[in-house]
């Protein structure tokens, strides 16, 4: 399951970064794939990007004259949060992945969350609705709006987008300011962080994690519990990277749907498949039951 | 579920019909919908009038 995901994740990034002659050139691809977006958080101003950044996509809209209702990101959002929900952070994210690789790095003593990690999990749901919401509406634009989250926080962007730019392009290189360092700090904070803590960015800060979690509760793709078949030994609760208990994988908005718990479990009893009345709900029913 | 199960009352008929549905579905539902209105109105041209541009902002310059 583990090389399985590094695969999918590997070949996900590729076939939607494939425009190998920006890389080259130090320019973008700008043909009609652009219409769409891809489902992970993936700049459009990477040189090699063929499709739209989701977020970045939402902020444009949000950033016309006037307010219109976003409906076609909207529908965007609910449709593959409905279908997948942070399945697409475990599987689709290309910066998801880079995260990945980083915390396999075994330098530091790894842990899975960052302290305060109750309080800080909302910083996601506060960049999305501070910096993607209200900051590409009104504030930090003045008169002029500006994505806001891409401009001061998005290291995707700065990893995909700015760094292989400016490498190919010296007239990006030599307007480079105190804005582009900033964005590098971060970038380099959490890169860094990352290889101590699991998926900083993706648990605290990501706007697009905050979004398709809100569809884990009820998206198509689930981690089912079989029960009958559970010792409640706790193995899945290890193996979790983001370190949730057996009730919350796969419901909690946290749960990215790595597919560890069911690789972990000795039993089988967790897995992406549903069989037959076998379902995950059943792990709700269990607590409930319980408690009485 | 509905509490009016419980109760052994006749189910309405829009939950009869609907209530089956998965949640998930609904989801897809609005979706689909949410897009087709987006599309006419010509958000997604607006998109990609962003996306084939090099965003200043987004690579820290603008």
């Amino acid at each position: 399951m583990k090389k399985l995901r590094l695969i999918i994740q590997l070949c996900f990034t590729i076939i939607t970064n494939g425009y190998a002659y920006g890389f080259v050139s130090g320019k973008i691809y700008q043909g009609k794939l652009k219409f769409a977006c891809v489902p992970g958080l993936n700049c459009y101003s990477c040189p090699g990007a063929v499709a739209s950044c989701p977020v970045g996509a939402l902020q444009a809209l949000l950033n016309r004259q006037g307010f219109t209702v976003p409906f076609g990101m909207l529908g965007f959002f609910f449709l593959l949060g409905s279908l997948l929900g942070r399945f697409i952070c475990g599987f689709l994210c290309p910066f998801g992945m880079v995260q990945d690789l980083l915390h396999k790095i075994p330098v530091f003593r790894k842990r899975k969350r960052l302290p305060f990690h109750s309080v800080l999990k909302y910083g996601k749901y506060a960049v999305l609705l501070i910096l993607v919401g209200i900051g590409s509406l009104f504030l930090f634009g003045g008169f002029a709006k500006v994505p806001a989250f891409c401009k001061y926080l998005c290291p995707s962007g700065t990893l995909f987008g700015a760094l292989p730019l400016m490498a190919a392009n010296e007239m990006l290189r030599s307007q480079a300011g105190g804005l582009f360092w900033w964005k590098f700090a971060v970038l380099a904070l959490l890169l860094l962080l990352s290889i101590k803590v699991y998926r900083p960015f993706c648990q605290y800060l990501c706007p697009l994690g905050a979004i398709y979690g809100w569809f884990n509760r009820f998206s198509l793709v689930q981690v089912h519990w079989k029960e009958e078949q559970c010792t409640h030994c706790g193995v899945c609760e290890r193996a979790c990277p983001v370190g949730l208990t057996l009730t919350e994988i796969s419901r909690s908005p946290e749960c990215i749907r790595c597919g560890e718990c069911a690789r972990a479990c000795p039993q089988g009893c967790l897995s992406f498949r549903k069989k037959e009345s076998e379902s995950h709900d059943q792990s709700a029913q269990y607590h409930k039951d319980k408690a009485q | 579920m509905g509490s009016w199960r419980n109760r052994g009352r006749r189910q309405p008929t829009f939950f009869r019909i609907f209530g089956r549905i998965h949640g998930w579905l609904w989801g897809v539902l609005a979706g689909i919908a949410f897009l087709g209105i987006g599309i006419l109105e010509g958000q997604f041209t607006i998109i990609w009038k962003k996306a084939v541009m090099i965003c200043l902002e987004c690579i820290g310059i603008g």
